[in-house]
């Protein structure tokens, strides 16, 4: 296996007449932590439902551990290791916390799906003390290190985590990096996909920012963030 | 975090609801009990109220692994029921089967049509799929109504075998024993699903299915290995309508009262497990099994309606829901 985990060659997204996404070329290493970034409506989450598979048809193509994932389900990439979260949290509302882990647990194809080790991935993001509990008994921040909770099971290669720390406290933001780090450390590789600039500079060795639909910066993120575009693209709307 | 000063203790999971043998042995009981008390009445009529109660208990409990399990409300029940009841009619007078090897071929026929209306109408939802499980009513019935040789519109009479099963102290009674060990069936194949993990899958599309697909859960293949199972029950449930009356036709094989009830029990009772068809079909039928004898049949329906109206008002989750706070 080369040493590039995730290529993403021309891809775009239309929807009706509006371009969402158009021309981005993106490789991603094995074990890395990327930062992508933009402006709101930049074309972040439409680019991880490209490369997850939600939708039916997008321009350019994907690259997944060597393999093309054109023709591929949702479930099926989950299946290879390729996880995401959902940027607003889709908790399986009639299940308990516990049985919305075990669910990628039991399906993900990897290790068993058995309470100790549906404990064990709730205690990584501070949720034991919830197992029993119904989605609609948590904070809208437990909610969020769920949606971590449910895509770290499936023990992917390949994580997106899309905005998981929006709204969250300074110490909130701190423990969802310390476990960010900690996937990371275990050979995930991470895109994390985040407003708070904070966390992305803290986490990213490397970023890249989208604005309208386009890759206009991709490098470190020193270099990046010095780039005038960026700049203009940040404050100067 | 105020989780994280104070360790919170997982709290200990919710007892298992049965265990196996503890329900096998419950089952068992309540079967002998039941069969003990009919004979005792020794009338054809109890029989007759217990076997049609019986298979709506089939009938529920199959509706309820797509429609409850998965969500997907079928509006055909009808269609699967009386698709049972025309294989009856048609293997039987083909081959001369008795009712037995007939609700074996019941089961695949269901079980094909089930999986062939997954295929063509699955990649709908809510109320477009609930739509196209209505059409499947009214295309199978146009077909039995054209198809001369099980009766056409007109029907076709069938004979209760003349002698009776070693054992049965009449063919009812006999009839009433399969239909009961088909109810005792149709459970644990429920339960069995409840607790597996297609169950656990199934619960997980219910509630997003693009979620599900991102853990990892194949949502296409559980939701047709799902309508084929519940499409083989309900045929299952139909299977020995004919023995039941001795005549059989379209109009009330494909009977609207078929499709509302198979809706309405599991509503009433709880889609969420089990237990919710089959006490909503106990309750139901009986009711409707009273009121056909003391006021008449013509009040079924709107008795359903009437329970229905009331339950989703007071009872949104059912009956199971009333006595079971959330899991
Ligand atoms: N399913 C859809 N149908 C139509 N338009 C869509 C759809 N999904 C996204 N869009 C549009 O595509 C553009 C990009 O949206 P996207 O959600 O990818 O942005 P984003 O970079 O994730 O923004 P944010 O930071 O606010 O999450 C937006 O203008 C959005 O309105
Ligand atoms: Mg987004």
């Amino acid at each position: 296996m080369s040493d590039v985990v995730l290529r993403a060659h021309a891809v775009g997204k239309r929807f009706g007449g509006f371009t969402a996404l158009s021309g981005i070329d993106l490789e991603v290493r094995a074990g890395e932590r990327l930062g992508l970034i933009g402006p709101n409506g930049s074309g972040k989450s439409t680019f991880t439902n490209c490369l997850a598979g939600a939708f039916p048809s997008h321009d350019g193509s994907f690259t997944f551990k060597d393999a093309p994932l054109a023709g591929l389900k949702p479930h099926q990439r989950a299946r290879q290791g390729l996880a995401r979260t959902f940027q607003l949290p889709r908790p399986f509302r009639g299940l308990t916390v516990a049985e919305n882990v075990r669910v990628p647990l039991s399906f993900g194809g990897r290790g068993a799906a058995t309470m100790e080790s549906a404990m064990a991935c709730l205690e990584s993001v501070d949720l034991a003390g919830k197992a029993h509990r119904m989605p609609k008994e948590l904070t809208q921040v437990e909610l969020r290190r769920l949606e971590l909770a449910r895509a770290t099971a499936l023990q992917p290669e390949l994580l997106i985590v899309d905005e998981a720390m929006a709204g969250l406290s300074h110490t909130e933001v701190d423990q969802i990096l310390a476990l960010l780090f900690r996937l990371n450390e275990g050979g995930t590789t991470i895109i994390m996909i985040e407003h708070v600039m904070r966390a992305v500079t803290e986490f990213s060795q490397r970023l890249a920012v989208l604005v309208a639909g386009r890759k206009i910066a991709d490098g470190p993120p020193a270099d990046v963030l010095a780039l005038p575009a960026v700049e203009e693209a940040y404050l100067g709307r | 975090m105020s989780d994280a000063i104070i360790p919170a203790l997982p709290r200990p999971a919710p007892p298992r609801r049965l265990g196996h043998a503890g329900f096998w042995l419950a089952a068992a009981a309540a079967a002998a009990i039941l069969i003990l008390a009919l004979r005792g009445m020794g009338s054809e009529y109890a029989y007759f109220a217990a076997t049609f109660v019986l298979q709506y208990v089939v009938l529920a409990t199959a509706w309820n692994i797509l429609g409850g399990y998965a969500g997907y409300v079928n509006f055909g029940a009808a269609a699967f029921f009386a698709a049972g009841a025309y294989t009856t009619v048609a293997v039987g007078k083909a081959f001369g089967l008795g009712l037995l090897p007939c609700i074996g071929i019941a089961a695949m026929v269901g079980g094909a049509l089930g999986l062939g209306t997954g295929i063509l109408t699955l990649r709908l939802r809510g109320a477009y799929f609930a739509i196209a499980t209505l059409c499947l009513s009214v295309v199978l019935q146009t077909f039995i109504v054209n198809w001369s040789y099980v009766g056409g519109s007109r029907g076709a009479y069938i004979l209760r075998p003349r002698d009776v099963p070693f054992g049965f102290d009449s063919y009812g009674g006999y009839l009433c024993a399969v239909v009961l060990v088909l109810a005792a069936a149709a459970i644990a194949i429920a339960r069995s699903i409840e607790v597996s993990r297609l169950g656990l899958g199934l619960a997980a599309l219910r509630d997003d299915e693009a979620a599900a697909e991102a853990a990892g859960v194949p949502t296409l293949r559980l939701k047709l290995i799902a309508t084929s199972i519940s499409g083989a029950m309900m045929a299952v449930a139909g299977a020995p309508l004919p023995y039941l009356g001795s005549y059989i036709e379209p109009t009330s094989a494909f009977g609207l009262s078929y499709a509302v009830n198979a809706i309405a029990m599991p509503l009433i009772g709880g889609t969420a497990s089990w237990a919710g068809p089959l006490i909503g079909a106990v309750l139901l039928s009986s009711l409707q099994q009273a009121a056909t004898v003391t006021i008449s049949s013509a009040a079924n329906l709107l008795i359903v309606g009437v329970v229905l109206v009331v339950f989703v008002c007071v009872a949104p989750r059912g009956i199971i829901g009333l006595f079971r706070r959330r899991r």
